[in-house]
């Protein structure tokens, strides 16, 4: 039988359920080969409203389309493009596809035997087409969504690259920074910039809107106040400057809202002024209180003034600067964690750099498990030592903190006072659970983990039921880092790990015990062992692609 | 976390300990009981049956280091079972495997004829 030479793929796409598409394909649906079968007439498509569609529907056998009398542009075209037989494809219940055939070669009329033949094998070929669709509309929507994370990725690798890479050194202060976006391209950022007369500019904004828009207008605001800072003194000054410049060029319905503030390390004068962002908070001893100035938020309006405030940071202190995400975070009842309940937790937290942790633990235990992260989070914290007892800004550790090609995953506090290396163990696995990585590896994560904290909560912090470990989570596309610190009460951790003598340990002439360093470096690929005045921080790391089959 | 139910079998120079649950420093009062129940009835073979156990820390590690040096003195022959690939990597890394042999169950542990499972 002849059927070959007229034989037409029907050119339907299925778009919804139960509807057939004439329309041509997308270059993405359409992958770049020859199609299977080359055809001299150009395939024929059928508009979802066509009538014949609908005849088809109902009559699901071979149609001579001669003998076939319907208004129907799509029968004139197949008339047209020589079709005498078309052949509905049913794959449950609806018409995913037609054989087209033109006359047979014999020139005779299709039999009623070739008919039955042609309907078994629509019958079977409609299933085997249908499938193949779905495979195909399957992969087209997997390449989009490649592409598009990829596309993501990047910016999200030029936004990384907009913060601070490594927080400056003063004196007296221990300074900490977080930021950990929502999305994958958020529009939060802050800033710490080194201002002449050791004087330190401490910025945090955040632009409305999220994705990649909010990822260019973060970046061109990060270069203008960075510019203004470099060439103005007061801060109500270089929001007014920032504001005029970001003004002509920013998208509409988006603004950035901005708290710039100067610290001046030897006194603790923090002097700021406000484009429509959240208030700094200061610890008084007493809890702690908002200073409030106001402005407009940058880019609204031209020509806009910005009122300027102050307050002293008093030794042993702390202020902290964040956005919005942290007061406006949600229970699982929908009760919002408030300005309110911030100051409190600002207010009773520690004074040094845990207290970001503190902060985003608390915070962690109002909203609950699950809780999925609504905003950008970016906070930034200037911790005062008390007098006589200067602290450090950036050490080894704090320096890889801000390391801008790894991502934070997590960051909390583990309380002294309940310690559980369970649940932080399960806690990080669940941070890098997102990452796809090797189970076995994840198990060594995971108990190198349990020892580290361990370690902390007994040695470094001595048992003391006041003091906090905190743990934080951040991977690059090369490795997974775990650093977790302590606030340094007990005894240094040593320099070098030392396998422990097992065959003394068996002759009872050691304790048992003093595996837990030991373990961690034999369970990862590197083990950073850090100590500063303020404690011991250990970074746990692990290749993602393998490393030592460790 | 489920602390650790340790059960002691004896029988016929056999000792089996049985642990379920975690094995971490909750299980400190457990473990010396198997330790003091060892060193009375000095078995011939000491069978650690891992096959329950949830979790386990160097706290655990610490403890079973006790029950091997225990075995030790009495000489007997310790046989561990129901290990998880982790925590036989985890014995591998501390030398523990150097001082027992390695079963797939406690039948084949018990049973001193059958080849230790490699």
């Amino acid at each position: 039988m002849a059927v070959t030479t007229g034989l037409q793929p029907a050119r339907w796409r299925r778009r919804k359920r139960g509807k057939a598409s004439a329309r041509a394909r997308s270059p993405e649906d359409e992958p770049s080969r020859p199609s299977p079968t080359a055809f001299e007439e150009p395939p024929v498509d059928i508009a979802p409203q066509d009538p014949l569609l609908a005849y088809l529907q109902s009559e699901p056998e071979p149609v001579d389309l001669r003998r076939l009398r319907l208004d129907s542009p799509a029968l004139e075209a197949l008339r047209d493009a020589g079709v005498e037989l078309v052949v509905p494809l049913v794959a449950h219940g609806e018409v995913v596809g037609v054989l087209n055939l033109g006359p047979r070669l014999s020139e005779q009329e299709y039999s009623a035997e070739d008919k039955r033949l042609l309907a078994r094998l629509a019958s079977q070929a409609a299933p085997a087409l249908r499938v193949a669709q779905l495979v195909r509309e399957q992969e087209a929507e997997v390449r989009r969504r490649e592409r598009f994370q990829q596309e993501m990725h990047l910016v999200q690798l030029i936004q990384q690259n907009f913060l601070p890479q490594q927080l400056p050194e003063v004196d007296g202060w221990e300074l900490d920074a977080l930021y950990r976006p929502a999305q994958e391209v958020g529009g939060d950022f802050y800033d710490v910039i080194e201002l002449e007369d050791g004087q330190l500019g401490l910025l945090v904004a955040d632009v409305t809107d999220k994705g990649v828009a909010a990822g260019f207008v973060m970046a061109s605001a990060r270069s203008i106040l960075r510019a203004a800072v470099q060439r103005l003194v007061e801060p109500g000054a270089v929001l007014e400057r920032a504001n005029d410049q970001l003004h002509p060029d920013m998208p509409p319905n988006m603004f950035v809202t901005c708290l710039y503030g100067v610290l001046e390390p030897d006194t603790g004068r923090f002097r700021f002024a406000n484009a429509g962002h959240n208030l700094p908070c200061v610890q008084t001893g007493d809890g702690a209180v908002e200073i409030r100035a106001t402005g407009m938020p940058l880019g609204l309006m031209p020509a806009m003034d910005y009122e300027q405030a102050e307050v002293t940071v008093e030794p042993g202190r702390a202020l902290l600067l964040y956005s919005d995400a942290i007061p406006e975070a949600h229970a699982p009842d929908g009760e919002m964690f408030s300005f309110g309940r911030l100051i409190d937790t600002v207010g009773e937290g520690p004074t040094s750099a845990a207290l970001i942790p503190h902060v985003l633990d608390t915070l962690a235990g109002f909203t609950g498990e699950g809780w999925e992260q609504e905003d950008d989070i970016t906070v930034v914290a200037a911790c005062r030592s008390a007098a006589g007892r200067p602290g450090r800004a950036s050490t080894p550790g704090s320096s890889q903190r801000h390391d801008p090609g790894r991502r934070e995953l997590d960051r909390f506090a583990v309380p002294d006072d309940a310690p559980d290396e369970r649940a932080a163990t399960e806690r990080v696995g669940t941070a890098v659970g997102g990452l796809d990585m090797d189970p076995r590896r994840l198990d060594n994560l995971r108990t190198a983990v349990a020892e580290a904290v361990m370690n902390a909560v007994e040695h470094g912090n001595a048992g003391r039921a006041d003091l906090t470990v905190s743990v934080r989570v951040a991977a690059s596309d090369r490795d997974v880092v775990v650093e977790v610190t302590d606030q340094g009460a007990g005894d240094p951790l040593p320099d070098t790990v030392v396998e422990p003598d097992l065959d003394a340990k068996l002759r009872g002439a050691q304790s048992p015990r003093g595996w837990g360093l030991f373990l961690i470096r034999e369970l990862l690929d590197d083990l950073q062992i850090q100590r500063t005045d303020g404690g011991n921080t250990v970074s746990l790391v692990l290749d993602r692609n393998g490393g030592s089959d460790a | 976390m489920p602390e650790l139910e340790l059960t002691i079998r004896h029988d016929d120079g056999v000792l089996v300990l049985d642990l379920h649950g975690d094995l971490d420093g909750g299980a400190t009062d457990q473990m010396k009981q198997a330790q003091t129940t060892a060193a009375e009835v000095a078995p011939r073979v000491l069978v650690l049956n891992f096959a329950d156990l949830g979790y386990m820390n160097s706290t655990g590690i610490a403890l079973i280091v006790g029950v091997l040096a225990e075995a030790r003195r009495l000489g007997s022959d310790v046989r561990v079972c129901g290990l998880s690939d982790h925590y036989r990597h985890i014995f591998e890394i501390t030398r523990l495997a150097d001082f027992v042999s390695f079963h797939l169950d406690e039948g084949e542990a018990v049973d001193n004829q059958h080849t230790p499972a490699s």
